[in-house]
């Protein structure tokens, strides 16, 4: 059996270098297909009718205005008489007709009586939420103790609501039945593979007869895994008419039921010794995200503060259910925290710099990454030439103040298969039902099948996004990487051994004598005695070679557990409250690095989706109506181009780093930006505010509140 | 209000474009807009509610299509001719996704009606260039990883264009202040910004 393992550094030509995508003249060019693109002929629109209420039961539904409608080929009532519909803008009929318009005059011609209920959905004041769950307190050493022996004591209070995933591209497929027993899905999603069984389950058909294809997609962040109720019902409108049928959500329901990431409000305490070693903390912490509340934070986050206690209650709201949102938890979890302790360190009159580091052994196994980086951001940064204490920021109205943060995950690669052909042509492929949701995915396996085989990237053919190739995992929690490259990487070393075998005897030597570099298969000792590639896949007669590779495998590929940190450098007008970022430095690892041109595209792109969560998008509900009041995308704020500032990357990679294998990076840098900027504003206006986004109504009322500065 | 009557409430709230829209499942009447030009004054034009006969210039072809007078350029391109690369996002102006060239200058094809656009030259990315040949600033956008999920992608290339055209030596405030009108999800802004000033380096979008 070959060694699979990852060629040492000085034998990596494609793998860890800045390759542009593979797909990146496509989408550039408006050449790459879309779901939201995709059209059959004699393909029909639909369009759902959303619930106007927050909480209600549907009395009665009349379609029959719809239904005469010149143009309509089928309405559906989703959620009929007697259903509680417990969100504002859940869906209650389908209907699909001729051409987009006639469906919206249709879903507009029907008529729903509610009986209107009682609703919830604002919940940050827990005393005014009709259900409250607390979760077991959990509680590690002597936290009283901590906190009667302490120095110092610190408290505070922390929150951040609801934010959408608001995914460009909207959720939603395009459904067609080929025949009666088959069905063939466009689907906008995050897992092709997963979304078979969805399918077929719902529309009891063999799981053998649905196929999923998602050649492009325009951002998940964690909210496409599922087929959604509105995905089995376009397959229904696509059976009932006999037609292929897109269902693609419009902007207000794509804000409110497509996902959103659920809010968490907490108090903290913590507590010091004389030295500045974190003792003691206590934090009570809720939140919800939607009807069936949510989870626990990981409170505290990554510091392992020895006496601590923790109890989160969770508070059922109606709104959306939430859905997975980058790295699920984790940017609540460590805005709770790194608030706290930046505020600790405020307290005692510590550079928040000097009192991570202090604490650090606290971070457990990967403490020394920690620090090394904490120390290199510095630098970056430029931390220790402008760092001062709060409210010494200067005399003007612009106050200029820096932050940091740190962060962990986990990114193993998740199960993966893989098939890699080499044709007689010398042409090479490879097939995994996987998706490229943005990320590079597809630009992985290309690198990696090229590195494997000594050709250029542009000499091999990556196939993905359709369930007819080798099943693969979700892409969610930052799995694809570690998934797709490993057992892109095992298949193409068997498929390798395969042509060895095929052409040593010509070369007159072994096959483990012979090594595919530069286009050629040659003798490792001599490397003038060669084959081409072609001369080599030249003999392999009519057939190509197939070969497998899966993830679980032999050999350490992967590896999960990741360390990064970031700073903020942000200037605040203490006039207007208006936040500008100056700067950002995020130093992350993730293990070997495949394409390092999409990896740092990664943590930049998380840098400005963390400065949007920080400063500038949020649900805002209106409590008397329970409706989302910024349903579109005018008032839905995301950042544009001039508010993200200078943003500085920067990966660890090399001895200690790249043999650990391939992690996902995904979700990693997107936890921090919340925290690093929150900490640069107390630092530079000398007052916490205490929630994000930290919109300037809120950097007012803090400032009147806390009177510094 | 051609029928003075009220569209129903629809449960998420009616935007002024639903309303327009709606109304104009009546006709659309307008002394602005004919197929001649600017009407007469007190000259009133009606179209609809009816499917009318129009022809779209876009990049480069004459297409014919018959088009409900309420459609908008963004759907008629995209659901009747399949130029797919403008996205619709937003629906409403906001975050330029659908950002096409109209006689050289950029649009968002959601806000703008398809009869509206009737004999004018319209431009997409995929006007721009295509994958074997591309236009200088989608070249910069490969280069520098502009892109992510890249459905923002080709309204952001089309208004990079124009903004070159306007702005040959910008400088970083220029592009901030610029490109303010395109919203991306997957945040490529510093990639974008990057190729912006890349293509203006190398001689421009006529390199």
């Amino acid at each position: 059996m070959p060694e699979f393992n990852w060629p040492e550094s000085d034998r990596r030509w494609r793998i860890g270098k800045h390759r542009t995508r593979v797909d990146g003249p496509d989408k550039s060019c408006g050449a790459a297909e879309f779901t939201y693109d995709v059209k059959l002929f004699g393909m029909l629109y639909a369009r759902m009718l959303p619930c106007p209420h927050a909480r209600a039961r549907v009395i009665s539904v009349d379609t029959s205005a719809a239904e005469a409608m010149k143009g309509v080929h089928a309405v559906r009532v989703i959620q009929g008489p007697g259903t509680e519909i417990k969100w504002a803008a859940d869906d209650i009929v389908a209907v699909a007709a001729e051409t987009e318009e006639i469906a919206g005059d249709a879903v507009n011609a029907i008529k729903v009586d509610y009986e209107v209920l009682e609703h919830f959905v604002f919940e940050e004041h827990l005393d005014k939420a009709p259900e409250v769950n607390p979760a077991q307190e959990q509680t590690t050493g002597e936290p009283a103790q901590a906190f009667s022996d302490a120095k110092a004591q610190s408290e505070g209070y922390y929150g951040c609501g609801v934010v959408s995933h608001a995914c460009h591209e909207s959720h939603g497929h395009v459904a067609h039945w080929t025949d009666e027993e088959h069905l063939t899905v466009f689907s906008s999603t995050q897992a092709v593979t997963g979304l078979v069984g969805q399918f077929s389950e719902a529309l009891e058909i063999p799981a053998a007869n649905v196929r999923i294809i998602c050649q492009n997609m325009g951002g998940g962040f964690g909210s496409k895994f599922s087929a959604d109720r509105w995905g089995i019902e376009c397959a229904r409108l696509a059976r009932q008419t006999k037609r292929p049928v897109k269902l693609m959500l419009e902007r207000g329901p794509e804000l409110q039921i497509a996902g959103g990431r659920p809010s968490t409000f907490a108090r903290v305490k913590t507590a010091v010794d004389a030295d500045g070693n974190l003792t003691g903390w206590d934090s009570k912490s809720w939140g919800t995200g939607g009807p069936s509340g949510t989870g626990s934070p990981p409170l505290p986050y990554v510091f392992e503060v020895p006496n601590r206690k923790h109890q989160h209650s969770s508070v059922p709201a109606n709104i959306g259910p939430s859905r997975a949102w980058r790295a699920p938890n984790h940017p609540q979890a460590c805005f709770v925290t790194m608030t706290a302790l930046e505020d600790m360190a405020a307290t005692i009159e510590m550079d928040p710099l000097d009192f991570f580091l202090k604490n650090i052994s606290l971070t457990g196994v990967r403490a020394e990454s920690y620090a090394e980086e904490l120390k290199l951001g510095a630098q970056m940064m430029g931390w220790k030439r402008k760092w001062k204490p709060r409210g010494q920021n200067g005399d003007g109205p612009v106050k200029r103040g820096l932050g940091l943060s740190l962060h962990t995950w986990g990114g193993r690669g998740h199960q993966s298969n893989c098939e890699v052909l080499i044709h007689p042509d010398g042409s090479a492929e490879a097939r995994v039902a996987s998706q490229d949701l943005g990320t590079g995915t597809r630009t992985v396996i290309a690198t990696v099948l090229a590195e494997t085989f000594g050709l250029r990237v542009r000499d091999v053919t990556v196939r993905i996004g359709d369930s007819r190739f080798p099943a693969s995992g979700a892409s969610g929690g930052s799995t694809t990487v570690g998934g797709v490259s490993s057992s892109t990487r095992r298949g193409a070393i068997n498929a390798l051994e395969i042509l060895l075998q095929k052409v040593a005897p010509e070369l007159g030597v072994a096959p483990e004598e012979l090594e595919a570099v530069r286009g050629r298969i040659r003798v490792k000792a001599s490397p003038n005695r060669y084959l081409t590639w072609k001369q080599a896949t030249g003999q392999l007669g009519v057939n190509p070679i197939s070969a497998a590779g899966s993830n679980p495998g032999p050999g350490k590929l992967i590896d999960s557990g990741v360390a990064g940190i970031q700073m903020a450098d942000v200037s605040v007008d203490i006039e207007t409250g208006i936040t500008k970022i100056n700067k950002m430095v995020a130093i992350q690892d993730c293990g070997l690095i495949i394409d390092m041109l999409t990896a740092k595209s990664q943590v930049y792109g998380a840098l400005t989706m963390g400065i949007s969560y920080a400063l500038c998008e949020e649900r805002i509900m209106d409590p008397v109506t329970g409706r989302l009041l910024n349903d579109d995308m005018e008032f839905y704020k995301l950042p544009g181009i001039g508010d993200i500032g200078d943003l500085i990357v920067h990966m660890m990679t090399g001895p200690g780093y790249d043999e650990r294998g391939v992690i996902g990076l995904g979700e990693p840098p997107v936890i921090s930006p919340g925290a690093a900027i929150s900490n640069a504003v107390a630092n530079a206006i000398g007052v916490r505010v205490p929630y994000l986004p930290l919109t300037p109504d809120r950097v007012l009322e803090a400032l009147e509140k806390g009177g510094a500065a | 209000m051609p029928e003075g009557k009220r569209p129903e409430e629809n449960g998420s709230g009616i935007s002024r474009r639903d309303f327009f829209k709606t109304s104009t499942a009546g006709a659309v009447s307008t002394a602005l807009i004919s197929k001649q030009g600017m009407a007469a004054p007190g000259e009133v034009t009606k179209f609809g509610p009816d499917p009318v006969k129009i022809k779209l210039i876009v990049n480069g072809k004459g297409r014919g299509l018959k088009v409900e007078p309420r459609v908008t350029l963004l759907d008629a391109l995209r659901n009747e001719l399949d130029v797919t690369g403008p996205k619709k996002v937003c629906d409403r102006a906001t975050c330029g996704a659908c950002t096409v060239l109209m006689d050289g200058k950029p649009v968002y094809a959601c806000s703008i009606l398809a009869i509206e656009a009737e004999g004018k030259q319209i431009v997409t990315a995929e006007g721009l260039g295509s994958p074997d040949k591309m236009h200088p600033i989608q070249k910069a956008f490969v280069e520098n990883d502009a892109q992510q999920c890249g459905f923002c992608t080709p309204g952001f290339v089309v208004a990079c264009q124009s903004f070159l055209e306007e702005n040959p030596n910008p400088s970083v405030k220029d592009i901030e202040e610029g490109l303010g009108g395109n919203l991306c999800r997957c945040g490529t802004y510093k990639g974008i910004r990057e190729a912006v000033l890349e293509t203006a380096a190398k001689g421009g979008i006529d390199a």
